[in-house]
């Protein structure tokens, strides 16, 4: 009992356990309105674990598509579905898990943009997919029970 | 929290448009308002001064790629000037070099117009 109540604090950032290591969480509502906190909850997080301005950028911008997507995508625009960003980070790696409870989006239905064909055809949306593979080392997608998606950003600390 | 501005002024026979601030999914309709306020009134050639702005994201890169073919079909443009490197740097991983014209300064973009002929 004692151990589950330390893995649930634990996983919702109450608590550290290790040293070294940043467990961070915020949940938000499904509005493009919060992008901005998003940003900053992911800037100063992304500060702590010591990566450059540029690479912060970069970080940043990822999780803001990540996050506009789903509000697009899962959740059409609905502003109360929640949407959850977990960080974990230790030496290696910096890991962004963001989670939500909307529609099922498969990323793998969207094609990798040629992109001169792209501004030839004036197509506008897949574009934030394109650059959140471009910006992190690692982009994965998962289907969780209870009709949850989840989407994992990893960055590399050299 | 929309901490974005926009700001649109006459130079010539050019409009500059002065972005400030945050672009994204939230406050590029506010752009999207501006384009569509200029060809309504037939303003065609645009300057897009970046100077003060700090951030976008790909909905605001969508809002240029929207509308550059109808400033283009009424023989204008949209050119960008005056862009922070880390901003450049996403026009340029999505292949916005190619197609569109980049300069340093928003001078050098109006006079690019002004070479083109006063036409509009």
């Amino acid at each position: 009992m004692k151990a589950k109540l330390l893995k649930s604090l634990t996983n919702r950032g109450l608590i550290n356990r290790n040293m070294g290591k940043l467990q961070k969480k915020i949940t938000v509502k499904s509005s493009t309105d919060n992008l901005a906190k998003v940003r900053e909850f992911t800037r100063s997080n992304a500060a702590k674990s010591g990566f450059d301005d540029d690479t912060i950028g970069k970080i940043i911008l990822a999780v803001d598509e990540a996050c506009t997507n789903i509000v697009k995508h899962a959740y059409k625009y609905y502003p109360n579905g929640e949407i959850t960003i977990n960080i974990d980070s230790d030496k290696s790696k910096f890991k962004i898990t963001i989670t939500d409870s909307g529609s099922k989006f498969n990323p793998n239905e969207i094609e990798e943009p040629n992109l001169s064909e792209y501004h030839r055809k004036r197509k506008v949306g897949g574009l934030g997919m394109f650059l959140m593979k471009k910006l992190m080392d690692e982009v994965k997608y998962h289907t969780l029970s209870k009709d949850r998606n989840q989407v994992v950003l990893v960055k590399y600390i050299k | 929290m929309a901490d974005f501005n926009v700001n649109v002024r006459g130079v010539g026979s050019v409009n500059v448009i002065e972005l400030n601030g945050y672009l994204d999914a939230h406050t590029a309709p506010m752009l999207e308002s501006t384009f569509n306020k200029l060809i309504e009134e037939n303003n065609f050639r645009v300057v897009v001064n970046f100077e003060t702005l700090n951030y976008i994201s790909s909905a605001g890169l969508g809002v240029f790629m929207a509308y550059v073919e109808t400033m283009r079909d009424n023989k204008g443009d949209i050119k960008f000037s005056n862009m922070q490197d880390n901003v450049y740097n996403i026009f340029d991983l999505l292949g916005f070099p190619m197609l569109y014209e980049f300069f340093k300064d928003e001078s050098e973009a109006v006079e690019k117009f002004n070479e083109q002929g006063l036409n509009k």
